[in-house]
């Protein structure tokens, strides 16, 4: 048995909706590079559906096989909908993880709703906080502690 | 073409070893420890090898103890100083924060028992500083362990010079030979330690199996208890076709040494000069006092693992020391050592090559790392950051 389904080898192999989005609607960036993972989503809103995503992603397969599975998903989805993407989702799509990689899927879901948090803010839409649990951008315990 | 370039983590069985191994497992399989023919027979193979493997290290063969590989060795070899050490109320031991995990751990398990662990720091260079240690082994002190090359960058350890300040100080010292025998020329008279761990399936023999060489005098204590083998050092029935697999193994590695240490480092070298041309990376660890076959980089802006992945579908068999290759939270601790910060130490790639590998693909390897770390950049919004000056360059 592999590392990785065939899932996420494919989708690591051929990552959908990568790149950068010119005069995004909404950008989202999470992780940190000490730990490894840092992911960047890109979107275009129109008439409250997400028109077009993209992402780029720092990190390992199954870092960038999360991001292009979570951008497949809210693509061409109402902006309502896509705020419910869970990790569990993009996991499942992703046929598993190896449970010390579930972290990729977490900051998946995290990179949709900053990116649709900041269309939010610039567009001055108001907002429920509660829908946006703090962004915790670094999970991880480091052995020295704290950020740089 | 596949290119496996990850001869640190373990090579392919020489076919002279392999036969030897099929061949000892055919002719010798009785139990060294019984008294009929066969069981006597298998006893004077194992003597033989012992001698054998003695004679290749400059040892006498009642100071080589046959081990399950390096771990156990490097295990054995510290617990055994560190009791010895406690029976004199020495609980002091000096080691390196570069070494294996097998020495690493060990003295973490010493630490909750009540022993002072100094780990010695590493120059930028990768390799410890020789008055560090003499400055660090006080009267208290019962071992000094230092490896002798290191795993993860190649570093070569001024091994010879701390034994001698160990051997005037009377201090017990044991170096981790595992990357080093069979791949640079490795004598424990030269090197003056008292205890020295090596590992068959490093230089082409089995896996499961290695040695520990014990000075006559040092301390030993056996890890296993349950029978006389190996004068009560270690239970166990002998191992006795991968034992004459390593000897065959370690000789053939041996013999052709010079040879194939000037190839091996005119590969090295050459994908050292190839791959310095990548934009903003850096070599790991001294250029000139390393390991023929190590060649180790960190790649600003990449995540190692991906690299791996790529490199693999392209038929590379390489190794990282980025946190997600270690299943652990922090990169690789050698890399921290030598003054790489987390952001980079991500981005490390290391290639290993060893006789078996040749020019050819050293130069399919000089296209496709490459390839593969612009690949990896294409996309890695902290490469973009790097690029558009909202991030700084470290390499």
């Amino acid at each position: 048995m592999s590392l990785y389904s065939e899932k996420v080898m494919d989708h690591f192999r051929n990552p959908r909706n990568v790149g950068v989005i010119e005069n995004p609607d909404g950008v989202g960036e999470v992780g940190n590079a000490k730990c490894g993972d840092i992911m960047k989503m890109y979107i275009k809103v129109k008439d409250g559906v997400i028109e077009d995503v993209k992402f780029e992603t720092f990190g390992c397969g199954s870092a960038i096989a999360s991001s292009s599975m979570a951008t497949e998903m809210i693509k061409g989805k109402p902006i309502a909908e896509a705020l419910q993407l869970t990790n569990k989702a993009v996991t499942e799509a992703l046929d598993g993880l190896p449970a010390y990689k579930l972290h990729c899927s977490v900051l998946a879901e995290q990179a949709v709703q900053a990116a649709i948090r900041d269309y939010y803010e610039k567009n001055h839409i108001p907002y429920d906080e509660a829908m946006f649990p703090a962004c915790s951008h670094c999970a991880h315990e480091h052995e020295d502690g704290g950020e740089e | 073409m596949r290119v496996y370039a990850d001869h640190a983590a373990t090579t392919k069985m020489r076919a002279s070893a392999l036969k030897a191994y099929t061949d000892a497992a055919n002719e010798f399989y009785g139990n060294p420890s019984s008294l009929h023919s066969e069981g006597q027979r298998a006893k004077e193979v194992l003597e033989d090898c012992r001698a054998r493997i003695a004679a290749l290290l400059g040892a006498n063969a009642n100071e080589i103890v046959f081990t399950s590989g390096g771990s156990e060795a490097d295990n054995q070899a510290l617990l055994s100083a560190a009791k010895w050490g406690a029976l004199k109320g020495k609980k002091r031991i000096v080691s390196t924060a570069i070494e294996h995990h097998a020495v690493l751990h060990t003295l973490k398990k010493l630490e909750k028992e009540g022993y002072e662990v100094v780990l010695l720091p590493v120059g930028a260079d990768g390799i410890v500083k020789v008055a560090d240690a003499e400055n660090a082994i006080d009267d208290n002190t019962c071992l000094v362990s230092v490896m002798l090359a290191n795993n993860e960058i190649g570093t070569i350890q001024p091994v010879e010079e701390i034994s001698k300040i160990c051997l005037a100080k009377k201090v017990p010292f044991h170096t981790d030979a595992v990357q080093a025998v069979g791949h640079m020329p490795v004598n424990v008279q030269a090197l003056g330690c008292d205890y020295l761990a090596l590992s068959a399936h490093k230089f082409g023999g089995p896996r499961g199996v290695g040695a520990l060489y014990a000075r006559r005098g040092a301390p030993l204590y056996p890890l296993i208890e349950g029978g006389a083998q190996e004068k009560g050092k270690r239970a166990g029935t002998e191992n006795l076709p991968a034992i004459v697999a390593m000897t065959v193994a370690l000789e053939e590695a041996i013999a052709e040494l010079p040879e194939v240490t000037k190839r091996v480092s005119a590969m090295r070298d050459r994908l050292i000069e190839g791959l310095e041309k990548v934009p903003h990376c850096a070599l790991n660890g001294d250029r000139v006092h390393r390991l023929a076959g190590n060649v180790s980089f960190c790649f600003e802006g990449v995540e190692g693992e991906s690299l791996l992945l790529y490199l693999d579908d392209m038929g590379v068999s390489a190794s990282s020391g980025s946190a997600c290759t270690s299943g652990s939270l922090d990169p690789s601790h050698v890399l921290l050592a030598i003054g790489r910060v987390h952001d980079v130490a991500h981005g490390s790639l290391r290639l290993t090559l060893d006789g078996t590998n040749t020019m050819e693909e050293v130069e399919y390897l000089l296209s496709a790392v490459p390839a593969v770390v612009e690949k990896v950049r294409s996309f890695s919004p902290v490469w973009r950051d790097l690029q558009e000056g909202k991030r700084s360059f470290i390499l």
